[in-house]
């Protein structure tokens, strides 16, 4: 009877904490880089992922190692190594709600590319406005997505999004710091349907925020 | 864990069991199987299908709306009128409808056989003894629950920046973990003890409103199954203050919080008015204002501040739904709506929560003490004064919770007053407590070491209130750590300790069996020490530059960090002795506890164990108060055999006898 | 009752609390008290300390005479060292003199306190805490440096109206200065705690909250956090400002204020209060069927032209 009842116990605790504890799996680009060597990541974001619970929230995705793309905003990168970020934004724009962050900061360099032309400030109140930001606060890091347009002839609807789609390549470059987790996350208010846009998917790991987790 | 007092009366004693007698109504004349009828299980049937019906409803009112229509992934008209219906299913489910609708619709209502044997506490009962075995059991599932998520807590705190949760769980833990122990806290003792023993204490065969006091406790356990809701449902990312306008932002375990905190806030005031006005008319004679025991005075107290607070929460609750489904603007800024309205509301109302969870603790010591020291209470008046002057206090300090909101300043000074005039009250249990004491028998039994620890914790936590209440020193400990450890010391160093203290010290009434008493010392110093070691290195934390619910903390706080994770897992295994105490003494091994084992002179002991449906086969007749101890020749508290008493008295129409309870 | 002469329990008592007491606040005053969080960095810093350190002094003396009777009862009438049943004595019940004078020391104690609270209070500009919109209690110099604190989820920003308005995420301040922190929020409830400098301030949409500091001579960095739960990344959201000398401070700004020039003009023109969109990005929360690109709604943003 008692035996039973631990049992039961155990398995309600464990449930629960196998429940608590779900998050996306964590992509390693670490493990297998050769020292000296830059790692090559590549994202993208997109309007809505089409899967999964919540099928209808804006996303990023991130091409794992073996060049399958993966939902997950977890990634392995190894210490003081030089990343070459590319992200396709596949999403359309808008205003910022802080146009600060209209400014790269942080990269390699001050500035991104912006489908092949170098840039360090956005103007998102013009064109096609910022689809989203990639930001990593504790190293200062911000570079805003332009968005595609609204009226664009081909927009992806459902992830993952190949290059037939319209999107804007966006590439930069950073240098990792030594080990430990750094949050990053969207800073454009793109929660649809959610009060300021920043609930939803900007308040659950794994579509609009994430961690850069820096190991050895 | 049931928890059974009915079946096997004690060798030799009297049942005296007159209600059982008495020829009911002939309405149901056969007698069916226990589990044929309504019971839990039927409850739970009824929460199901009421959530599937009132999920279904929403989703037809409201699928077009823009933050329902699919891109937020969860309808909130749909969630929050799932668990209301939940509820009411819940409350059919059980029966507590029954009579009401019979009564609407013209019938004459089917009053129920009083329930014998196990089954009755699964049962829709309206006995105030199952009514407080019921509120005793669901109270330390959902502290131990809630318990549980602290120790999650704690485990994320270990390291600074590395994350055994995500931060979304975590914040989602830290919510969960604070909503379900305040809604614990505010029905902690006047849930069990209070319905238990003040009908006991006053000589009353039955609580004013036995049908509001078992809906009552319905209410608190559909708030329990409601809270718990939260967490499948994405979690609620606000603490249990649940600040608007991020409440208005969040996912959909934020229409748990908000009706879960509604239904536990309507079990509060249908508990709070059934108490106040069985303390004020139930009394049995001679059973004057001067003998009232200390205990029902601090009942009365909390029951005016359950009454008269919590329909503030209530309100605050409904506009927060309405803000989240029907996209009214409450609390929302830019649609004429204020955030300060939510934190006026919720501490209108949390203030005296805070009060709400420390009185019954006051109460629970101030009943001991005598007991353990042999002798008479130290400044009863002084007692009862304390605690009517914190609970009149209480309404009048909740801004002290904003004085860094932004909100006016000049009413910063009164509200340092305020706060600070509360202390006074305050000290007058620690007056009591100590004279008390002086030059006494000191029995170091377990309650009494309780009791003490009691003492110790509550001082450390109101001093640190004096602290917060300081408006400089405030701008640096608000919203820190130092915060979070003042209240631990407060309710969990104060009301808990009271708690599991009056646990021991009544149950060998309540259930006529007796914990173990070293296991029970065991238990005590575990659970004082690693409370200490828990909780009073997060006064320094705060103070060196934590706030409260973060995930991240700088790395020079560490070491404290650990230590107080540390306290906290052994905390947790303290409740482990417990835990295998209770089931060891009460169900595999049980030993009939003594009539009256602590010797006390309360009237509560003079009733037979276990407590006859009717509590006394005669309304007894209060002579003395409770306290007569070291007297040579102590006077007896109560003529149970009225008769002639009852003459001398000249009570002979007194508003209980004769009533029938159910 | 024993045959020996009843010994002084409360003259023993006091003696040992006196004993404990006078020797454990001059050392918490003179080993801990300069030590005290959150330092000595500002005005409002210096004020928070002395604060605590004078409520510790009264405090401690509290604490340990509870503690000392506590300890004392126990260890002298438990039951377990025998002796006869206590007698109810005609002062068992209560003592006139006895409750009176506790309930006059507390209050006298109380009531300074609240003195001694309201004076910190007023005197010192508000002590560092947010006193709203229109603060009453103000610093006396008319030399104040106002700097804008929008706090955002999940970030802090900071305009300087004084050096052309121009945005920046580093905190940096001029020493012996007075300085106004007007504290603002675009979304949720956020609290602008600059832990060194003795400022806590909620950042309130559509609301300019002011706390007033003034800076001493001491250089240095100081740690500024979200100190009000706004969502996922509260625990992340801090930075760390500095207080310079004031000529770093002045080519500092300068230099801020020519670099960030072209960001500047992309900003909405400075305000003490935002008003952005409560909908978010493309439709939001409220059905208003308004274009969510209004002038006014996104933080003072321009319509995408497209």
């Amino acid at each position: 009877m008692l035996a039973l009842l631990a049992a039961v116990a155990g398995l309600v605790v464990g449930t629960a904490m196998a429940f608590l504890r779900s998050a996306p799996p964590t992509i390693d680009f670490a493990s297998r880089h050769q020292a000296g060597q830059p790692v090559d990541l590549s994202v993208q974001t997109v309007g809505s992922i089409g899967f999964g619970a919540h099928p209808s929230w804006v996303s990023y995705l991130v091409q794992a190692p073996d060049g399958k793309w993966v939902h997950s905003t977890l990634w392995d990168l190894p210490a003081h190594t030089r990343i070459n970020v590319t992200i396709y934004q596949y999403d359309s724009g808008s205003p910022l709600r802080n146009q600060l962050l209209g400014r790269v900061t942080g990269t390699a360099g001050g500035d991104m590319t912006l489908d092949g032309k170098t840039t360090d400030l956005v103007d998102a109140n013009s064109g096609n406005g910022v689809g989203h930001t990639f930001t990593v606060p504790t190293l200062g890091i911000n570079v805003p997505l332009v968005g595609i347009s609204h009226n664009a002839k081909n927009p992806c609807s459902a992830a993952p999004c190949t290059a037939n789609y319209d999107h804007n390549t966006v590439r930069f470059s950073f240098v990792t710091p030594g080990v430990g987790q750094y949050p990053w996350q969207c800073f454009l208010p793109c929660g649809l349907g959610w009060l300021d846009g920043t609930g939803g998917p900007m308040q659950t790991i794994g579509y609009m925020d994430g961690f850069l987790k820096v190991v050895a | 864990m049931t928890i059974d007092s009915g079946r096997r009366p004690a060798a030799g004693e009297p049942v005296g069991d007159v209600g059982v007698t008495r020829p009911g109504p002939t309405r149901r004349p056969t007698s069916r199987p226990a589990w044929l009828g309504q019971h839990l299980g039927t409850a739970v049937v009824g929460a199901v299908a009421g959530y599937a019906v009132g999920h279904w409803l929403g989703n037809q009112i409201a699928s077009a709306y823009p933050n329902t229509a699919g891109a937020s992934g969860l309808n909130d008209t749909a969630v929050v009128l799932g668990l209301a219906f939940g509820v009411v299913g819940w409350l059919a489910g059980i029966g507590a409808l029954n009579y009401p609708l019979a009564k609407l619709v013209g019938r004459e209502p089917v009053t129920p056989e009083p329930q014998q044997g196990w089954m009755r506490y699964f049962k829709y009962s309206t006995d105030h003894k199952v009514v407080g075995m019921q509120y005793l059991v669901t109270v330390l599932v959902f502290f131990f629950t809630a318990g549980l998520l602290a120790m999650a807590i704690r485990t994320e705190l270990l390291t600074p920046a590395n994350h055994f949760f995500g931060p979304d769980i975590y914040i989602a833990v830290v919510g969960e973990h604070g909503t379900m122990m305040m809604m614990m806290a505010s029905s902690a003792v006047v849930g069990p003890l209070g319905n238990y023993l003040v009908p006991l204490m006053i000589g009353s065969r039955r609580t004013a409103f036995p049908r509001v006091e078992a809906a009552s406790y319905w209410f608190f356990a559909a708030g329990y199954l409601v809270i718990l809701t939260a967490l499948p449902l994405g979690g609620f990312p606000t603490g249990w203050t649940g600040y608007a306008p991020l409440q208005t932002q969040s996912a959909g375990g934020m229409d748990s919080y908000l009706v879960g905190f509604g239904v536990i806030g309507i079990g509060m005031i249908l508990a709070g008015f059934n108490l106040a006005v069985t303390i004020i008319h139930f009394r049995a004679p001679g059973m004057t204002w001067n003998r009232v025991p200390v205990f029902v005075w601090s009942m009365l107290a909390t029951a005016a501040l359950l009454t008269l607070a919590t329909p503030t929460l209530v309100a605050a609750g409904l506009f927060g739904v309405l803000d989240r489904t029907a996209q009214t603007a409450f609390y929302v800024t830019e649609h004429g709506g204020s955030q300060f309205l939510w934190q006026n509301l919720f501490w209108f109302f949390g203030h005296p929560e805070v009060y709400i969870m420390a009185l019954p603790g006051f109460g629970i010591v101030a009943e001991m003490l005598p007991v353990f020291t042999r002798k008479p209470l130290f400044g009863y008046r002084v007692a009862a004064a304390g605690m009517l002057g914190v609970a009149l206090l209480s309404f009048f300090v909740w801004q002290h919770h904003l004085f860094q909101s932004g909100i006016n300043p000049d009413m910063r000074p009164l509200f340092m007053l305020t706060t600070e005039l509360i202390s006074i009250p305050t000290g007058f249990i620690f007056l009591v407590g100590l004279g008390t004491l002086y030059k006494a028998r000191i029995r170091m039994e377990v309650p009494m070491l309780f009791a003490l620890g009691m003492y110790f914790n509550f001082l450390i936590g109101g001093v640190t209130g004096v602290f917060l209440s300081d408006v400089p020193v405030n701008v640096t400990v608000h919203g820190s750590f130092f915060v979070m450890a003042h209240f631990h010391y407060t309710i969990m160093g104060g009301l808990i300790f009271a708690l599991f203290g009056g646990i021991y010290y009544w149950t060998p009434k309540m259930t006529g069996r007796m914990l173990d008493q070293k296991w029970g010392k065991i238990h005590f110093w575990t659970m004082f020490v690693f409370f200490n070691l828990t909780f009073f290195p997060l006064f320094i934390v705060g103070l060196l530059g934590q706030p409260r619910r973060v995930f991240e903390y700088a790395a020079n706080l560490q070491v404290w960090n650990d230590i107080s994770s540390t306290g906290a897992f052994l905390l947790g295994a303290s409740f482990l002795i417990f835990v295998g105490n209770v089931v060891w003494t009460m169900v595999i091994n049980p030993r009939t506890a003594p009539a009256n084992p602590w010797a006390s002179n309360g009237l509560e002991w003079q009733t037979p164990t276990p407590v006859p449906y009717f509590n006394f086969e005669r309304i007894p007749v209060v002579l003395n108060d409770p306290y007569h101890y070291g007297d040579p020749e102590p006077a007896p508290v109560a003529d149970l055999g009225a008769g002639l008493a009852m003459a001398v008295a000249g009570a002979t129409a007194d508003p209980s006898t004769g009533l029938d309870p159910r | 009752m024993p045959d020996a002469p009843a010994p002084r329990h409360f003259r023993r008592m006091v003696a040992v609390w006196f004993v404990l007491s006078a020797v454990t606040d001059p050392l918490f005053y003179f080993l801990a008290g300069p030590h005290i969080p959150p330092g000595k960095m500002t005005s409002s810093a210096n004020g928070a300390q002395f604060d605590f350190n004078v409520l510790f002094i009264i405090a401690l003396p509290v604490v340990i005479a509870v503690w000392v009777y506590l300890g004392y009862a126990i260890w002298t009438w438990r039951a377990s060292r025998g002796g006869p049943e206590p007698v109810a004595g005609p002062y068992s019940r209560g003592h006139l003199g006895l409750q009176t004078g506790w309930i006059s020391v507390s209050t006298v104690i109380v009531l300074g306190l609240f003195v001694f609270g309201t004076y910190e209070l007023v005197v010192p500009a508000g002590a560092g805490g947010g006193e709203g919109p229109n603060p009453i209690w103000s610093p006396a110099s008319k030399q104040i440096l106002p700097v804008q604190v929008i706090a955002q989820q999940w970030m802090f920003t900071y305009r300087y109206p004084t050096y052309g308005g121009f945005e920046t995420r580093n905190l940096v301040l001029p020493a012996d200065t007075n300085v106004a922190f007007h504290v603002t929020s675009l979304d949720v409830i956020h609290d602008f705690w600059a832990y060194q400098l003795g400022v806590k301030a909620d950042a309130n949409p559509g609301q300019d909250d002011v706390a007033y500091t003034s800076t001493g001579s001491q250089l240095g960095r100081f740690m500024v956090r979200c100190d009000e739960l706004c969502g996922i990344w509260h625990g992340a959201m801090y930075n760390t400002g500095h207080i310079e000398s004031a000529a770093a401070f002045q080519s500092w700004a300068t230099t801020q204020e020519q670099t960030l020039a072209a960001t500047t003009k992309l900003l909405p023109p400075f305000a003490w209060t935002y008003t952005p969109d409560a909908n978010g990005a493309d439709g939001g929360f409220y059905p208003d069927n308004r274009d969510p690109y209004n002038k006014v709604e996104m933080y003072g943003a321009q319509k995408v032209t497209s």
